[in-house]
């Protein structure tokens, strides 16, 4: 491990490959599938319906406030699975290293990595290490891919959305979003705004406990924000949408932020939230045990499902007029004036 | 930023809606155009018409600069930002803008043309003075507002004798267009909700006149949404009274004089053209901003061989109906169908001020209902 930097030796599969999964991954993951040494890891399946999941991680900066590409790739792939109710299994981790990247930098993203997953109760069981060129990486690429387990007889999906069902959404939006553009436009916020990633899996088993049947779909509103989340449920269900801008929280100094940077909080990515849609009678219930949890505490009833061909998502706004909520159009680009 | 609340307060929008119904007489019509198109976005993203009565209607003007710009002349920044030695720094809202062939900045960026995102004039200086061996290319664009800004980074190119840096100018005037808008006998209009941002370098004094030899009332108002509605209900009152005055509803940020600090500058800076194209409202004389010849050896168009060649709209495109104000963006056979911000046909798609993209973005579920589709609540 000369110079403190990854070099394409490390990616060959040889020697130099071994030495760093030893020094650095193993340690950091921490868990006796790796410890075997081998090139898949085998295990035992509970009964049930299996769920998987996979996504990638591309984020720049790598390191901001509230996380970092390493807890990041856990918890985005653990809330997948976690979306349709079912409890994380195992995870599968692939690194894509660029040469030339500090060792530091890559042990601190494992270390992170392995922490995030112990505490989501999840190890990362099998994975793999490349190492590109300079200049053909951007660091560091991190795909991750997950299993669980559905409880018995839950079938959430994007297309369960009834007219009269109610829409609750886990807490304060656009933290992470708004953290990340800071640190890129260099603007030197006075205050820290945190990216909100998290692990959710423990908030829905007590929401799959709770509302049984009555919890038709959930969803994390990661890039696009709410209003892509919203609109895929109004099209795949084949429903409309209405929500009060009023209900919706939002921290005041992300508005802020917001503000400055021409953005819409509706549209701001988060790494730690969830949508549910909920069977009318059972909302006020889901809501207080949603409540009741850590990563629920500022849960909301947003709005909820209409019936509309035309599949808007539309919104009172606080100003009392009404508009609608779109998909953002391509990259979000600020205004003039 | 408390004034994110209290210039959005809901109670105090319905206190006002209730004040304009019922000072709006029944039986007569309201047709208010706002110039600006920050105005536009405001009024589209809050949903104000909600709050209006029926025979009181806003309709919107051509005040976006980007939507105005015609193509002939973002074909002639894509060919300097498509010159090797040349580093085009422009306003985001650019980048996407349909030119001929449906060519835009954005494509020609990922061609390989040094174009460059700035959010102030200042950046380009900056890129000029650490990038000695490119030429930096500034697009200006803009009112009165974002003028000054370019005067600005004339004066310090100068001061730092600077080689690389030179101004594409698009400036261009409100009172002109104001007029412009007038002349065109196409739609009535009874009154104007003045532009904020303008205002604050021209002040209010430059409408004077138009509302005088129009005998139409001017009322400049901020761009919260609070500000929009308190403005209205000006309009309401002159029209009333069978008055036409120019009022100042912005007064925290809007005197009667402007910034005279910015109004030398540009003066001294500018001067105007003969003509000047303008997407939607044709030539307008005197209508528009060029570097004075003692600052010619910073204008882009005397550095640069390369002339502006007019090029017409797609025929379909209602840009320019829009912008004056005649049509409404779901009266062109191209909203929603070809043309979306997705895929934009003409500016006023591109721009989030444009009164397409506003149109789009927050109120297109009106046209289903105005069209008799039902919708069914529960």
């Amino acid at each position: 491990m000369r110079d403190g930097r990854v070099d394409l030796s490390h990616g060959a599969g040889g020697r130099a490959t071994a030495q760093l999964i030893d020094e650095i991954f193993r340690p950091a993951f921490d868990n006796p599938f790796l410890d075997q040494g081998n090139d898949q890891a085998a295990f035992d399946v509970p009964g049930g319906r299996m769920v998987m999941s996979t996504d990638a991680y591309v984020i720049s900066p790598l390191f901001f406030p509230g996380g970092d590409i390493g807890s990041l790739a856990v918890h985005g792939t653990v809330n997948d699975l976690a979306m349709s109710g079912a409890q994380p299994l195992h995870l599968a981790a692939s690194c894509i290293i660029e040469e030339g990247f500090a060792l530091s930098d890559l042990r601190r993203i494992a270390d992170s990595m392995g922490r995030a997953a112990r505490d989501a109760g999840v190890a990362i069981i099998t994975g793999d290490t490349k190492v590109v060129e300079r200049g053909k990486g951007d660091g560091i690429f991190i795909t991750t891919t997950g299993i669980g387990i559905v409880p018995p007889g839950l079938e959430l999906s994007g297309d369960c959305a009834r007219p009269g069902d109610r829409i609750i959404l886990s807490g304060c939006i656009g933290d992470h979003g708004v953290a990340i553009m800071s640190l890129r436009s260099n603007l030197g916020f006075e205050t820290e705004i945190r990216s909100d990633s998290a692990a959710l899996h423990g908030l829905v088993a007590d929401m799959v406990r709770a509302a049984g049947s009555a919890l038709r779909l959930m969803r994390d509103p990661t890039r696009g924000g709410l209003a892509a989340t919203l609109n895929e449920i109004a099209q795949q269900s084949r429903v409309g949408i209405m929500i009060e801008e009023d209900a919706i929280p939002v921290r005041e100094d992300v508005a802020a932020a917001c503000e400055l940077l021409g953005l819409d909080p509706l549209t701001v990515a988060n790494e730690g939230k969830l949508i549910a849609v909920v069977a009318p009678d059972e909302a006020d219930h889901v809501l207080g045990v949603m409540q009741a949890h850590p990563n629920g505490r500022q849960a909301a009833l947003i709005g909820r499902i209409v019936a509309d061909d035309q599949r808007f998502v539309q919104m009172k706004t606080s100003f009392g007029g009404g508009r609608i909520v779109d998909w953002l159009a391509g990259e979000q680009l600020p205004r003039i004036c | 930023m408390k004034h994110i609340d209290e210039y959005r307060d809901g109670a105090l929008a319905r206190a006002m809606a209730a004040v304009i119904a019922d000072e709006a007489q029944p039986g007569r019509a309201y047709r208010f155009m706002e110039f600006c198109g920050g105005h536009t976005h405001a009024i589209s993203r809050y949903g104000i018409e909600d709050l209006l009565p029926d025979n009181v209607r806003m309709i919107h003007g051509p005040g976006c600069p980007v939507c105005v710009l015609p193509i002939g002349r973002i074909d002639h920044a894509i060919r300097l930002a498509e010159r090797g030695e040349v580093t085009l720094c422009t306003y985001a809202d650019l980048m996407r803008v349909p030119a001929s062939a449906g060519h835009t900045l954005l494509k020609a960026k990922a061609a390989g043309a040094d174009i460059r995102m700035v959010y102030s004039t200042l950046d380009a200086i900056r890129i000029a003075e650490a990038e000695p061996g490119r030429q930096v290319v500034f697009f200006a664009i803009g009112f009165e507002t974002t003028t000054p800004p370019t005067a600005l980074a004339i004066r310090l190119a100068r001061r730092k004798r600077l080689a690389n840096f030179s101004v594409f100018c698009n400036h261009v005037l409100t009172p002109p267009a104001i007029r412009a808008v007038l002349d065109s006998t196409d739609v009535r209009i009874d009154g104007f909700v003045g532009p904020a941002h303008v205002s604050t370098v021209i002040g209010t004094d430059p409408y004077a006149a138009i509302a005088a030899a129009y005998r139409k009332p001017v009322v400049v108002a901020g761009f919260e949404p609070l500000d929009v509605v308190q403005a209205v209900l000006m309009l309401i009152r002159q029209i009333n009274a069978n008055r036409h005055e120019v009022q100042n509803q912005y007064i925290r940020a809007v005197t009667v004089e402007g910034n005279l600090i910015a109004q030398r500058e540009m003066a001294d800076i500018f001067e105007r053209r003969p003509w000047f194209e303008w997407r939607g409202l044709g030539e307008l004389a005197l209508s528009a901003l060029r570097l004075r010849p003692e600052y010619a050896d910073l204008d882009a168009e005397w550095r640069f061989d390369i002339e502006t060649v007019p090029a017409a709209d797609n025929p379909a495109c209602e840009c320019g109906a829009i912008l004056r104000g005649v049509k409404k963006p779901a009266e062109c056979k191209l909203f929603g169908t070809v043309c979306s911000p997705d895929m934009p046909m003409g500016s006023c798609m591109v721009s989030p001020e444009g009164a397409c993209a506003a149109h789009w973005t927050y109120g297109r579920f009106r046209d289903a209902a105005n069209a008799g589709a039902e919708s069914a609540l529960v």
